[in-house]
């Protein structure tokens, strides 16, 4: 490395926002055709630094050099013009423009102004089968996933041809197939002499791809490292600055006997409960006391069943019955009147209100319930915040500040939060550790057995196999909109087994087109 | 940086340092041009000054601001306040032109009633509209502003009635305790407004729906009863300001009652810092909005500017209010000025660490 220049240079940079020093004289150094993962806990500043670089937010002190000059871009546009082209943490593309639209706005192939809209829909539908992508560039994003979104922003931004290509945690909602398709593209764009920084709460794909390591603790430098000479224990160390003892206990926790759970009256019964265009009729019975886990490919509509099972879309097909009596989920409002409880995948525009603080975000559903006329008494909304803020250490720890200005993976812990003081009986998590660290997700699976354990019933989604595996009594495989089979997570289980469950259902082949 | 510069920061980021810069301008410009400006007296018992003249006539501009606050937080906006102004104004000058007594107390409050009914039915219109059909507020709130002056023509019969009775005059010019009853009357509603909406969870409520629809609806707000309480809210609000705008001239004109009031009223809540977008609101902001545009337009009046100029010139002032405040245009101020060299003092500290 040390014969040659960097690409990119970050001296002393330092950021403070009201009340935060978000960065602190962090130094940063990025070469051509390296993988450089940027790690650190949730709050750490990893965004912050990139945002700095990229001219979203401008600094208080500190110099950026691009290729030997030095720079100050006044935002994403001018940053990507000079070569440097970002996927931010929160997907921020255009839900109500076409998937085609999202890729090129801005640089549209034109013929004397007019765009060519064909040219423009064939060179989007190639970018995106080269992510192994076969979706229908013409329909609005916003009827797609968040990890198809996702997926599309990184194609918009391996497409501008850059020097420095930034990826704020583009994993977080990816499948393992995604992810190996996503590393595939991005090994060839570094062997192309493209410096990639690369930033995620994964270790895995950390030691998977990165060729060096630059760690940030609480906006500050902790040091750079070759990725070979820095073992997983002690970046984890680096990260947190104390050893992390909490994963090793959980393991196997799911592996008692479901049958004593099964042997409860069931808290909610789905009899082909279905949706057109959305889930095939699916049957789905969900104990007190169980962890449910679904499992599936990117697509397979997991996400869909549990917007069902809370009204978030209402069901064209099918019976439900809470407490073994019927009834129906036709609304937030009627699941949540059943101690339903829902946190979407989407935190930024399903789950949270960004301007209202941390505290009135937390308190929002139980207020909701409430009725706006029975307000609750301040004293009891600082306990219930207070306590949840410490259970699962949301940073920064006053509550009183807006919750957009909190970092990704602390957001996702508010909106946890607002779920559980409202202490429901029937938890749907979507995805609930997406864009935490490795710390906060013990904790949080953690939470997920102690809950399961005093009686509340949880349908877990995640990307993550491993974490379906460790948590659930039972695994719901989904695949291609349709619920295949249920497999007791018992000794003979793992994720081998699930992965070929999920590919050898017996609905035709290939991902929805 | 020192305690006392970022004290300062924190006082010119407020939302409202610009407004009340701008208000203090004026007054000042205004006693410069006339010394006598910012003095008040007592003449029996009644306090007179053009600071006096100020309140009083802000007061119908301050009702529909604060009706308007509440509709604008939910993302909404309600275009038919003027017209809500001109009807109320009208079913009550009707009512008490046909009294026998004009000045008995009791007809005065039956009109009163009256006209806050129908106020009611007309944001229970507006909310229908929105909430229930799911129309734009733009558009659904167009209808009531274009159709409700063919309404207030239609009670008035296409005349101006006028009127002579005391009890209601002095809703627009009476006084009470030294003061003009009409500031009463605001501050009341005011404190009303804000008790309905600080101490119970419906601030917060209303902010969450405008602030993001989905996530409100997902955490299982209500949200079309909370449109169409702001609606119904803000008609209430605009009737109440019919009475004193009518009562100011002791006739209703259904043409000409509260014309274009929704226009300023939109103004002082964005002064305020109420985004348009929804979300956030203050109603503080609003009520120091309705102040400066109505100081705005008494200096205007006081310094004899021709009326063709007159709106370019209150036009200009409220640009240069709202520009200075758009978070966009203070952040290319600030960029512009020529960022302190790299700080030795973020440089020469030690780099290592700091307790997780
Ligand atoms: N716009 C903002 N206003 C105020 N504070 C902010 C703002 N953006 C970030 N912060 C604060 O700066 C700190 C660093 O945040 P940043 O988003 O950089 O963290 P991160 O390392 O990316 O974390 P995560 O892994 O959760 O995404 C946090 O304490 C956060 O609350
Ligand atoms: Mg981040």
């Amino acid at each position: 490395m040390s014969g040659r220049q960097p690409v990119l240079t970050m001296t002393a940079i330092s950021k403070s926002f009201p009340g935060v020093r978000a960065l602190d004289g962090v130094d940063f150094r990025l070469f051509p055709g390296e993988v450089h993962a940027l790690m650190g806990e949730n709050g750490a500043g990893k965004s912050t630094l990139i945002k700095v670089l990229t001219g979203v937010y401008g600094n208080d002190a500190g110099v950026i050099s691009l290729a030997g000059q030095q720079v100050s871009f006044s935002g994403p546009m001018q940053a990507a013009a000079a070569g440097v082209s970002t996927v931010y943490q929160e997907v921020n593309l255009c839900a109500n423009l076409s998937v085609a639209e999202n890729i090129f706005i801005g640089r549209e192939p034109r013929t004397l102004g007019a765009i060519r809209w064909g040219e423009m829909r064939r060179r989007a539908r190639d970018l995106l089968v080269k992510l192994d992508l076969h979706i229908d560039v013409t329909q609005l994003l916003g009827t797609y996933s968040l990890a198809v979104q996702q997926m599309v922003a990184i194609a918009r931004a391996i497409d501008i041809q850059a020097r420095v290509l930034i990826l704020d945690e583009p994993t977080s909602s990816l499948d393992a197939t995604e992810v190996e398709q996503l590393f595939r593209i991005m090994r060839q764009l570094r062997d192309e002499g493209i410096a990639i920084i690369f930033v995620t709460h994964f270790l895995d794909q950390v030691y998977g791809i990165a060729d060096r390591i630059t760690v940030l603790r609480n906006g500050r430098l902790v040091g750079e490292y070759p990725t070979a000479e820095l073992p997983q224990l002690a970046l984890v160390e680096k990260m947190i600055g104390k050893e992390l003892d909490v994963l090793e206990s959980l393991d196997e926790h799911a592996k008692r006997d479901l049958a004593a759970i099964e042997a409860n009256t069931p808290f909610l019964q789905a009899e082909e409960l279905g949706r057109k265009g959305s889930v095939v009729p699916f049957s789905l019975t969900i104990h007190a006391g169980e962890v449910v886990g679904l499992a599936g490919l990117l697509g397979s509509g997991r996400t869909e069943v549990a917007r069902l099972l809370f009204g978030a879309d209402r069901a064209d097909h099918g019976k439900v019955a809470v407490d073994g009596k019927p009834t129906s989920l036709r609304n937030p409002i009627a699941a949540i009147g059943h101690d339903i409880a829902f946190c979407s995948e989407n935190r930024r525009t399903e789950g949270l209100v960004g301007e209202l603080s941390v505290r009135e975000n937390i308190i929002l559903a139980m207020q909701a319930a409430r009725g706006w006329l029975r307000p609750i008494p301040r004293r009891r909304q600082d306990e219930l915040v207070d306590k949840y803020v410490k259970a699962l250490s949301i940073r920064p720890a006053d509550p009183e500040i807006p919750v957009r200005n909190l970092s990704g993976g602390n957001q996702q812990k508010v909106l946890l939060a607002r779920w559980l003081i409202t202490e429901p009986r029937l938890l749907i998590l979507d995805e609930p550790t997406r864009g935490i660290d490795v710390g906060a997700k013990a904790e949080i699976q953690k939470l997920v057995v102690q809950l399961s354990d005093g009686g509340m019933a949880v349908l877990f989604i995640s990307a993550e196999l491993e974490e379906v595996l460790r948590l659930s009594h039972k695994i719901a495989v989904m695949r291609d909109r349709q619920l295949v089979t249920e497999l007791a997570n018992d000794h003979t289980v793992d994720a081998d087994r699930v992965m070929q469950t999920i590919a050898s259902g017996t609905h035709h082949e290939g991902p929805e087109a | 940086m020192s305690t006392s510069k970022a004290r300062w920061a924190a006082v010119t980021g407020h939302s409202l340092f610009w407004p009340v810069v701008a208000l203090i301008a004026l007054l000042v410009a205004n006693t410069i041009y006339r010394p006598g400006f910012l003095s008040v007296e007592m003449k029996d018992g009644h306090l007179y000054g053009s600071l006096i003249d100020i309140l009083r006539l802000a007061a119908p501009l301050i009702l529909v601001g604060l009706g308007m606050t509440l509709v604008i937080a939910t993302g909404g906006i309600d275009l038919s306040v003027g017209s809500v102004c001109a009807i109320s104004g009208a079913i009550a000058c009707l009512h008490i032109s046909q009294q026998p007594d004009q000045n008995a107390l009791g007809g005065v409050l039956v009109a009163l009633a009256l006209g806050v009914g129908l106020s009611l039915v007309l944001g229970v219109w507006n909310g229908a509209l929105v909430s229930i059909i799911g129309i734009q507020p733009i558009i659904a709130t167009l209808i009531l502003m274009v159709a409700g002056r063919g309404l207030a023509q239609l009670i008035t019969e296409g005349q101006i009635i006028t009127i002579n009775s005391e009890p209601y005059k002095a809703v627009g010019v009476g006084y009470l305790l030294t003061l003009p009853l009409a500031i009463f009357i605001a501050a009341g509603v005011a404190l009303v407004v804000a008790a309905v909406t600080r101490r119970t969870a419906l601030g917060m409520i209303i902010e969450s729906v405008g602030g993001n629809a989905e996530a409100s609806r997902l955490a299982g707000i209500r949200s079309g009863r909370i449109t169409f309480l702001v609606y119904v809210i803000s008609a209430v609000c605009a009737g109440i300001a019919g009475f004193m705008i009518t009562a100011n001239v002791s006739s209703a004109d259904g043409n000409a009652a509260g014309l274009w009031i929704e226009l300023d009223a939109i103004l002082a809540v964005v002064i305020g810092g109420t985004s348009l977008a929804g979300g956030r609101f203050s109603l503080g902001g609003t009520i120091l909005g309705a102040l400066l545009i109505q100081t705005l337009t008494t200096t205007v009046y006081a310094m004899n500017i021709s009326p063709q100029t007159s709106l370019l010139f209150k036009a200009v002032v409220v640009i240069a209010v709202c520009l200075i405040q758009a978070p966009a245009f203070r952040a290319r101020f600030a960029r512009r000025r020529p960022a302190a060299p790299a700080a030795p003092t973020a440089a020469d500290q030690p780099k290592e660490q700091v307790p997780a």
